[in-house]
């Protein structure tokens, strides 16, 4: 079993698609350094991530893309340099951050002994929103996994798993989406249909930031950062 | 878009929530900690001596050893689910206290593991010839103190769970902190025999959870933070 | 304050002035321990009730005040690393923690070896001896938790962490063991819990004591500016400072 039920669509149901503020977000890195065990990653890193954009992380491996992107959302403090958002430092307005972060690391997240609904109802409830069945089943069907909702996640595929993880994504409307490869372990329809919905995020107002080693094809609002 | 009022509540009875669900769904390891009770508590007559009166002056101390044993056993999966399937980079990135939502999870660990361990004692108790009257404190005590001890031992638990093999180490730095639970939780145990006063252990036992309660939160958010950098 | 901790982010600054500073103390410390043990095994008279078995007090005490107080200076470098991430604190803290373990085996060893001529065995279940032993569990436990990161900068943190939740542990544990040891020997002679200590006695105990804590400042020293060079050694100051050696 490899890939879902059909291609992985993506809903422009309005209700789902749309963000709640109007949007001029932005993400600001300042002087961003980050030493780990006497190696610096990067150094003077300064980054602007705005509404309607999709930033690419760049960079060979051990480059620190997923260290920035764990810094970038939030989750390491262990860096020098100020983070902005919607300019105001971080640390003042780190809740209202998190409220409209999506993360999605390497591992999906995706609890094996609970159904795709069960897991999507846990994350949705973490942001303090209990949410309906009815959404989560349009999120879970939007990633072409109708028929699997009360299947437990370990017995799915390792693609479909990654797609119960970016169920998410048109689950919840938050505004930044931090992506550690999302391509990892989906299929083609799969990646065609992720990409599109990255670049729908962007056009919607929201912003994107992404590592991935699979070409993106989005020039419009494209902007690589180059690591290492 | 602001966290709605109340979503503090919404987000801890979740967590609380599938933790149980996957607790109960997995009873082999909700049982484990129960048989190893058992199991360890019919080693002593065999290694010391089935003398009955022997048994009874040693009961206390040695139910409240192995209920403590037992307990730190499933301790170590704790957080190592959801660190290895990345679950926990979720729970540290939801916009509420990391404390509290950690303080779920435990809270779960103590309902599938502490209690369980509390109320089966006294009929360990009885293979032990612990003496009569004893036998509602030793559970009440265990009630009480396991409390403590999956506070405690979470903060080791959230200590190492970044490590590939941290369940020697967790065993050596939370044993020693687990002495006053075991010291107040036996001594409670062999007050109750003796006829002596068992408020003042109790309530010892109370002041330890209560520390308890209001300081591991925030070393487990703490060390959760840690473990995650890797 | 502000000023001082701001120049104790600079390891280079901690490493001059305790070049300056680390002589003193060794000197000193070297003096104390000379005047208080010759005092303390010549010249002050033997105990009345335990003859000359008593002056492993001079040993004793001094490592048992010590492994309390490096646990406590070990905590603190633990909360200076990690509310000001001064990388200093961290070093000293790493440095502390095999020096306090080897005072607490120091203490719990003449304690042992005390127990020889006063109860007869080389081990009683003394409070005093049962909290050094916790105590040294609790070091073995942060010095192992340190070492088993692969990341270093983790491992400091996870060990500052532990040194903190350890400390404030330390007197519920020590209050815990003094009342569970009341309950079960109520009767039984403490070593040092005699209340009067003459003065020729008892000064020679204060001048190793002070003495014991001016090496443990001098070791500290030495030591944190080892780990320094060790850390700082891709810095320009090291390689300037060596280069200037050679």
């Amino acid at each position: 079993m490899t890939g879902g039920k059909g291609p992985f669509r993506v809903e422009f149901d309005p209700k789902l698609m749309r963000l709640e503020r109007p949007l001029s977000l932005c993400l600001q890195a300042r002087k961003l350094a980050c030493e780990r065990d006497d190696r610096w990653l990067f150094e003077g890193l300064d980054l602007d991530i705005r509404s309607g954009e999709i930033v690419r992380i760049e960079g060979p491996n051990g480059s620190g893309k997923t260290t920035l992107l764990k810094i970038l959302s939030g989750q390491l403090s262990d860096y020098s340099g100020e983070l902005y958002w919607n300019d105001a430092p971080m640390r003042q307005v780190r809740e209202h951050f998190l409220a409209n972060l999506l993360y999605l690391g390497h591992a999906p997240g995706v609890k094996t002994g609970l159904s795709p609904l069960e897991n999507l109802a846990w994350y949705q409830a973490l942001s303090g929103d209990k949410g309906s069945e009815t959404q989560r089943e349009k999120a879970l069907a939007a990633v072409g996994l109708t028929g699997f909702e009360d299947v437990p996640a370990g017995q799915l595929s390792a693609g479909q798993q990654r797609r119960v993880a970016l169920a998410r994504l048109t689950l919840t409307q938050r505004a930044l989406w931090v992506l550690d490869e999302p391509f990892t372990a989906i299929d083609r329809d799969g990646v065609d249909a992720l990409e599109k919905q990255l670049i729908a995020h962007a056009q919607a107002g929201g912003c994107v930031l992404v590592t991935t080693h699979h070409e993106l094809t989005a020039s419009s609002v494209l902007r690589r950062v180059q690591l290492g | 878009m602001h966290a709605a009022p109340g979503g503090l509540l919404v987000a801890v009875s979740a967590t609380f929530k599938r933790d149980l669900t996957l607790m109960l769904r997995r009873r082999g390891e909700v049982l484990n900690p129960l048989v190893f009770f058992a199991l360890v508590i019919t080693l002593f007559p065999i290694g010391i001596s089935p003398d009955p009166e022997l048994l009874a002056s040693i009961a206390p101390g040695l139910l409240w050893v192995a209920a403590l044993l037992a307990a730190l056993l499933s301790l170590d999966s704790l957080f190592r689910g959801d660190y290895d399937d990345g679950s926990l980079e979720q729970l540290l990135l939801a916009p509420h206290p990391l404390a509290a939502l950690g303080l779920a999870k435990v809270a779960v660990h103590w309902l599938l593991t502490g209690l369980p361990l509390a109320l089966m004692a006294p009929v360990l108790g009885i293979m032990l010839a612990l003496p009569a009257g004893s036998y509602a404190v030793l559970a009440l005590s265990l009630a009480v103190g396991t409390a403590s001890l999956s506070l405690i031992g979470a903060i080791g638990a959230a200590l190492t769970v970044g490590l590939a093999r941290g369940g020697v180490l967790l065993s050596l730095l939370v044993l020693p902190l687990y002495i006053p639970v075991l010291i107040f939780g036996a001594g409670a145990v062999q007050a109750a025999i003796l006829g002596d006063g068992i408020a003042p252990h109790l309530a010892i036992l109370g002041a330890l959870f209560t520390v308890s309660l209001m300081l591991a939160p925030w070393a487990i958010a703490a060390s959760l933070r840690i473990s995650i950098n890797g | 304050m502000w000023a001082f901790i701001n120049k104790l982010r600079s390891p280079k600054w901690f490493y001059a002035i305790s070049t300056k500073l680390q002589p003193w103390f060794w000197a000193v410390a070297a003096l104390l321990l000379v005047v208080g043990t010759v005092w303390g095994l010549v010249f002050a008279p033997a105990d009345y009730q335990q003859g000359n078995s008593f002056r492993i007090i001079y040993v004793h005490v001094p490592a048992a005040f010590l492994a309390q107080s490096i646990f406590v200076s070990m905590a603190v470098s633990g909360v200076v690393f990690m509310v000001w991430k001064i990388k200093v604190a961290d070093m000293a803290a790493a440095v502390m923690a095999p020096l306090g373990a080897a005072m607490t085996f120091i203490a719990l060893f003449s304690g042992a070896v005390w127990g020889v001529p006063t109860w007869g065995t080389w081990w009683m279940w003394d409070a005093r001896l049962t909290s050094m032993l916790i105590l040294l569990f609790l070091y073995l436990g942060v010095i192992a938790l340190r070492g088993a990161f692969s990341s270093r900068d983790s491992g400091s943190r996870a060990a500052s962490v532990l040194a903190m939740v350890g400390v404030i542990n330390i007197p519920i544990i020590k209050y815990s063991v003094d009342w569970w040891y009341t309950l079960h020997q109520p009767a039984t002679f403490t070593i040092t819990g005699r209340a009067a200590m003459p003065m020729e006695m008892w000064l020679p105990l204060l001048i190793m004591v002070l003495g014991f804590y001016c090496f443990f400042i001098a070791l500290t020293l030495t030591r944190t500016r080892s780990e320094i060079l060790r850390r700082e050694v891709n810095k320009r100051w090291v390689r300037e400072l060596v280069e200037e050696a050679s």
